[in-house]
């Protein structure tokens, strides 16, 4: 495997990056949703911050976990007042660049790195229970930003993979990623069952650009964001695109709360960087029925809180608790809301539109 | 024409060996659960090696982390990425051996010496290090490059490596009762070299190829009793027996991707060999199979995957009770205790 290196690989990865334009939403007449903002949620001990907290989910018993980029990627544990408890996998293997974490029915705890092209599973405790992915090894050299097109997708290794999920039998969904465009299904012990898209980037139904987030409904029906071509994709449980969401502007991340009934939440977050006018078009959140059905939104760019810095991933365990973390801003917030508002009927999902 | 018949009768017995092994008996067998219990904070990486030494005590040769790279230098250094430790047999943890190491980066290896020396070979920094019991230093072979080539340097030679001790991607370490060293030079370089038990370059052999003699790689080496060499041919799906000046005895093609060796001790010894399944695939390979040291097939057991019982890419066999395996995995980032039925 051949690696070219550049010296300028941080600037690399900003320039190098597929740009990606920033849509503004299409949907209208969207309610406002109000909120109250938590304030200073997470409690971290003396000496101890939060980077680019990328990645943020809750366990059956509330507590918090963050995989956030500091000098090392770490994953802190706080309790459900936002004490912190603990640290998992300080120096661990898989942890270079946080992407996402969840947490599994089980209350075990996944993460998803996206500098290992690692996936790993930790016991409720923090023991390594399974690992999907291998990092590319030190000994061949130092890795560069991939040049020219990607190789083909291999069934056990990812390239720059961005989220995990579950569905209700078990089986384990993985969006990969950056430089992939697909989504592969494992089942619960990690043997390879199925993929959809390729190493490849593309616009058709079946084809990502960019899938940058992924969750599984209760049906066992997996929602990713297509982040590239701004939209939400909905697969059936072998992956087979049923629908596609094409009005909530740039699909950076997604979360399906739990219950009988659930709710999507779907992020059309404000761009890294800020540019000029993307505060007045991007940044909102919006709250869905699983038909598409857009019930409110929430939320605007804005370095200070409650405003919004590059929101990357979301808790929705709760769907009236919305526990949210940041890119830009080192920060995680945290939002109650009072009541469900009252359905939206002109907000309505797109059909699918090719098999 | 009598003895042609002969010969082809012979050849039909060397491919009914070969033909054997895939129907080679099951060898019942189970793991051990957390049979390393790791302090809270404490993880390893994948496992390149793991050995034990005369009072069982467990070492764990891991890649922990990836070299630190500094930047704004006059040549970019690398440090760190791997760590050594130490358990007890009943899988306590003991201690860290080398924390912080200038010769520790990408595990290869670890083997423990009749003397109960602990020998770590590291891929990365091309290094050989014996350790004594307690952990000092008492010899290396190999010399870390003083920097890391940008871009990587990409092995363009015959694999035959030089008269000396410089490595290039050396995978394993061995003893014949002598005290030779024998090292598995490796991924780089395609040979095995010979020291004595001094350190002192004796000879080496083997270059890149296909024939009796050559290597794709070496991943792994075992020495009998009789001073005999086993080399875990892996990109040539064999392993070659050399004599104890290395030439060429006889070759088993029917164990697969020959990933990790062991032999047992004792008046019967056996050969461990792992099909060690490749990293980016657990839907083939991965058994371990127990040979006599003709080549005869004993028995087999295990596959490829993530569960107990299942193997990830085993690079590291302990064997020194026949009936008690420790196997190090890359893709599992872990060490399983094996006992066999």
């Amino acid at each position: 495997m051949k690696r070219i290196f550049t010296w300028s690989f941080g600037l690399a990865l900003l320039v190098g990056a597929p740009a990606f334009a920033q849509k503004k939403a299409t949907v209208e007449g969207v309610p406002e949703m109000t909120y109250t903002a938590v304030p200073n949620f997470l409690k971290l001990p003396t000496g101890e911050y939060l980077g680019e907290s990328v990645a943020v989910a809750t366990n059956s018993k509330g507590h918090v976990f963050v995989y956030h980029r500091s000098a090392n990627t770490r994953l802190f544990e706080f309790d459900q007042a936002g004490n912190f408890i603990k640290e998992i996998g300080a120096g661990y293997y898989g942890f270079e660049f946080a992407h996402s974490v969840r947490v599994d029915k089980d209350d075990n705890i996944w993460a998803v790195d996206e500098g290992t092209n690692m996936v790993t599973k930790f016991s409720p405790d923090g023991k390594v229970l399974m690992v999907l992915g291998r990092r590319p090894p030190a000994v061949e050299g130092v890795t560069a930003y991939p040049v020219g097109p990607n190789t083909p997708a291999e069934k056990y290794i990812f390239c720059r993979p961005t989220d995990v999920g579950w569905d209700p039998q078990g089986n384990i969904f993985i969006s990969d990623g950056y430089c992939n465009n697909r989504v592969v299904k494992y089942d619960k012990n990690g043997r390879f069952l199925a993929q959809v898209g390729s190493e490849k980037v593309g616009k058709a139904m079946g084809e990502f650009n960019l899938p940058h987030g992924l969750q599984v409904d209760g049906e066992g029906h997996v929602w990713v964001s297509d982040r590239g071509n701004n939209r939400y994709v909905v697969l059936d449980n072998d992956l087979k695109p049923i629908k596609e969401i094409t009005n909530l502007g740039t699909a950076w991340t997604a979360c399906i709360s739990s219950g009988p009934h659930q709710y999507a939440f779907l992020s059309n977050s404000n761009p890294n960087g800020n540019g000029p006018g993307t505060w007045d078009t991007t940044g909102e959140i919006y709250k869905t029925e699983l038909d598409g059905t857009v019930l409110g939104k929430f939320g605007h760019p804005g370095k200070l809180a409650p405003g919004f810095q590059v929101v990357h991933n979301l808790d929705c365990r709760n769907p009236n608790e919305l526990i949210l973390g940041e890119i830009e801003s080192w920060r995680v917030q945290k939002f109650v809301f009072k009541a469900t508002p009252a359905k939206s009927a002109s907000a309505k999902s797109t059909g699918a539109g090719a098999n | 024409m009598k003895n042609l018949m002969q010969a082809l009768l012979a050849a039909t017995l060397v491919a009914g060996i070969s033909a054997s092994a895939q129907t080679a008996p099951e060898i019942k067998f189970d793991s051990v659960p957390n049979a390393l219990q790791l302090p809270a904070g404490l993880y390893l990486g994948e496992v390149a090696g793991v050995a034990t030494n005369s009072h069982g005590n467990i070492f764990v040769y891991t890649r922990t982390g990836h070299p630190t790279v500094t930047i704004g230098t006059a040549r970019p250094f690398a440090h760190g990425g791997s760590r050594l430790f130490e358990f007890d047999p009943s899988g306590k943890f003991v201690r860290e051996i080398g924390k912080d190491s200038y010769g520790f980066m990408f595990a290869a290896q670890v083997r423990i010496d009749p003397a109960d020396n602990i020998w770590v070979v590291d891929q990365m920094t091309e290094m050989v290090m014996k350790f004594n019991p307690q952990g000092r230093l008492l010899m290396l072979l190999g010399r870390k490059a003083e920097n890391v080539s940008v871009p990587n340097r990409e092995p363009k030679n015959d694999g035959a490596g030089r008269p000396q001790d410089l490595f290039s991607r050396p995978t394993d370490v061995a003893w014949d009762a002598a005290g030779d060293i024998f090292v598995a030079d490796g991924l780089g370089n395609a040979r095995i070299a010979k020291f004595d038990k001094d350190g002192k370059f004796i000879k080496s052999w083997g270059k890149r190829g296909t024939a009796n003699g050559e290597f794709a790689n070496i991943r792994s080496i075992a020495v009998d009793a009789q001073g005999n060499v086993y080399a875990a041919d892996y990109g040539n799906k064999r392993v070659q027996v050399f004599d104890n000046d290395g030439n060429f005895k006889t070759v088993f093609s029917n164990v697969g991707n020959a990933g990790a060796l062991c032999i047992t001790k004792g008046a019967s010894p056996f050969l461990y060999v792992s099909n060690s399944n490749p990293p980016n695939d657990i839907d083939r390979d991965g058994e371990i199979y127990k040979m006599q040291l003709d080549g005869t097939v004993v028995g087999k057991f295990g596959k490829a995957g993530k569960l107990p019982k299942e193997f990830g890419t085993v690079a590291a066999i302990d064997c020194r009770n026949a009936n008690t395996l420790y196997v190090g995995e890359v893709g599992n980032l872990r060490v399983q205790k094996l006992v066999l039925h």
